[in-house]
């Protein structure tokens, strides 16, 4: 038994410090082999529109390599760019000998049970190795799909970017249509090397009875840039992260932004931490939260180590029903004098006058309701290819549409 | 008659801001209101607009022969009354094209034409009213009430915080939108509050209130009001009550 496998051993039934605890053996750890294809396009029309949803195109133009997992199959890997390996996460442990330098580098195996299961009960994941000076010309697209009822999917992923490197990933998280009971358990390491950005779009689209639990670690070396857009506007039942950012070279970026809609009967626990470690490090955490009869708790942790750095922190809420309740925990911990950290929150309901306002110009008041909330969701993703910006404005439209 | 104002009594916040007003406005008449600041006049516009922060007491409101007094903001909006706020909320996410496109246009320029005329290009694609200049809320609002057409236009002061340059810009406008190019066909009419008398050179006024706490207490020659006002004050003015 590897060194991993025995200290995750000892992490098996330990709790996670958010989120409700989980019970993991409530979920099946086996699930049906689904067979290779080589192309995308081969997939039911129904499974294409499904995942189109979460950003996942089933024709290849404008993405650089694609990949998909459907329960604890690899059924997808293609490239088409020099320079960008793309692997099943085990191929690619076979291929580089176990990956002793990166594989749970970043990341505690024993962290809490998640992470202990994601390295027990190992299923797949996806690996993404860009070139030193490469940069990718469309995003790279993983798709991570459930469609076997109540089984657990443990997934490990990685990332590493080498120098001076260019990346967009559109991860696309969702369940077959008919599927009510699941878990998804990922851990990401993310490597970005010095010069490198990377940026991490990830749209997720659950089902009613779905434990989703990411674990995600980020190592931003010396001018190096790391970007996630994170949105989520369907149900889910219970949603908990606190991806993790180290800026750890000088002048490292990294900013993440998350919008969220949690519908009657969500559960949703979600915030970045960005540990600030190297003079001239900038971050920025943006979330905007809507709650339509669900519960948020949206949290921003920002940790100044050293003199020099700058970083800042908005959480918006909106509760648009009795049921629902945001709770906006933004956190600063400065180490050192000579930091400049910042943080504004604000949780409450549409304004008034903002609807009137709309009204004396003809709209209905839901018109002019759901003019306000597309606008209160549509965050600036700065940095983003037109591209992506007009995925995610697209899925904050139509999922909008559907909300209000 | 257009506009009916009769014996309207408004409380803000249990208090009450007008008292008993009257007002008659005819088909292609504009008037102006004069009046101190906090003496009523923007909580006329917001009671005729149908804001839910005034709450009507007692007193009717009757727009193209129909009782409005209760009437939802927006259909008093689809009955053909539009507003030009003086502090225009923000509306984050929101550009001024993703609002204007909502509308239906019913004017007889396109929307560019519109928007070259404001020299505004720039600005379709801010948040509305986020970080706007005095000037610039102004524009945005006017060219929000030329799409939208309205026959009964209510103007906020259209003039404060608008420089030299800009208030001819904003000045000829409202003229067209208040039809003063058209003599005999002329309908639309205009309720307007100014402070100052630059707007009065393009309004073409047909007459002038006074209010003074909460109540209209005089009409007249809207530049005689005016000059009176500016050499002796509004009480000198209320106190020839004409």
């Amino acid at each position: 038994m590897s060194t991993i496998d025995e200290k995750a051993e000892t992490a098996l039934k330990k709790k996670a410090l958010y989120g409700p605890d989980i019970d993991l053996d409530s979920f099946k750890s086996d699930a049906v082999h689904h067979d290779y294809d080589p192309d995308l396009a081969n997939f039911s029309t129904g499974e294409k529109k499904h995942i189109a949803e979460v950003g996942i195109l089933a024709s290849h133009d404008e993405r650089t390599g694609s990949f998909m997992l459907k329960d604890h199959s690899p059924v997808h890997c293609s490239v088409g760019q020099d320079g960008i390996e793309l692997l099943s996460m085990r191929d690619a442990l076979k291929k580089y000998n176990g990956l002793p330098d990166y594989w749970w580098k970043a990341i505690e195996v024993d962290t809490d049970k998640y992470t202990a299961q994601a390295a027990v009960a190992f299923h797949d994941g996806f690996f993404i190795r860009v070139a030193p000076g490469t940069k990718a010309q469309y995003p790279v697209q993983t798709c991570l799909y459930i469609s076997g009822e109540g089984i657990a999917q443990n997934i490990h992923n990685m990332v590493i970017a080498e120098e001076d490197s260019e990346l967009h990933i559109i991860t696309g998280c969702t369940t077959a249509p008919h599927l009510k009971k699941g878990l998804h358990v990922g851990v990401s390491e993310f490597y970005i090397k010095k010069g490198a950005t990377v940026t991490s779009t990830m749209l997720h689209n659950w089902g009613e009875e779905i434990v989703v639990r990411p674990r995600t670690t980020v190592w931003v070396e010396e001018g190096a840039t790391f970007m996630s857009n994170y949105v989520c506007m369907k149900m889910a039942k219970s949603v908990q992260m606190f991806p993790s950012v180290r800026l750890m070279g000088k002048n490292a970026v990294a900013r993440i932004n998350t919008v969220l809609v949690a519908t009657k009967g969500s559960d949703l626990d979600i915030g970045g931490r960005v540990s600030l470690e190297a003079p001239g490090a900038k971050a920025e955490i943006i979330s905007r939260t809507i709650t339509t009869g669900g519960s948020i708790i949206a949290r921003g942790l920002l940790i100044g180590q050293v003199a020099d750095v700058k970083a800042h922190l908005e959480c918006s809420g909106l509760i648009l029903s009795k049921e629902g309740r945001i709770r906006a925990i933004p956190e600063l911990d400065g180490l050192v004098t000579g930091v400049e950290m910042s943080h504004e929150a604000a949780v409450g309901k549409i304004s008034q006058d903002e609807i009137e306002y709309l009204m004396s110009r003809g709209l209905s008041e839901q018109e002019a309701t759901a003019l306000i909330v597309r606008g209160f969701l549509n965050v600036k993703l700065e940095g983003l290819p037109k591209e992506l910006q007009d995925e995610i404005e697209r899925v904050i439209y139509e999922t909008g549409k559907s909300v209000f | 008659m257009l506009l009916a104002i009769e014996n309207l009594t408004v409380e803000i916040a249990e208090k009450e801001v007008l008292q008993d007003v009257n007002l008659m406005i005819g088909h292609g008449e504009t008037h102006v209101l004069f009046g101190k600041n906090g003496s009523g006049k923007t909580t006329l516009l917001m009671a005729i607009m149908g804001f839910s922060g005034c709450r009507i007491i007692k007193g009717k409101i009757t727009f193209k022969d129909i009782d409005i007094t209760h009437l939802p903001i927006n259909e008093r909006a689809r009955l053909g009354i539009g507003m030009s706020f003086q502090r225009p909320p923000t509306i984050r996410g929101v550009k001024v094209h993703d609002l204007i496109r909502t509308f239906n246009n019913n004017g007889e320029e396109t929307i560019e034409q519109i928007v070259n005329s404001l020299h505004f290009k720039e600005f379709m694609e801010r948040d509305i009213n986020l970080g706007f200049s005095g000037g610039e809320i102004k524009k945005s609002e006017l060219l929000q009430l030329i799409v939208q057409n309205p026959e009964l236009i209510l103007l906020d002061e259209p003039e404060s915080g608008v420089d030299l340059e800009n208030i001819k810009i904003i000045g000829r406008v409202i003229k067209k939108l208040l039809q003063k190019n058209l003599r005999r066909q002329r309908f639309k009419a205009g309720l307007v509050i100014t402070h100052t008398g630059l707007i009065l050179n393009y309004l073409e006024a047909d007459k002038g209130h006074l209010m003074l706490n909460g109540r209209i207490i005089c009409e007249g020659n809207p530049r005689e009001m005016f000059e009176t006002i500016e050499k002796r004050g509004y009480e000198e003015c209320a106190r020839c009550q004409r």
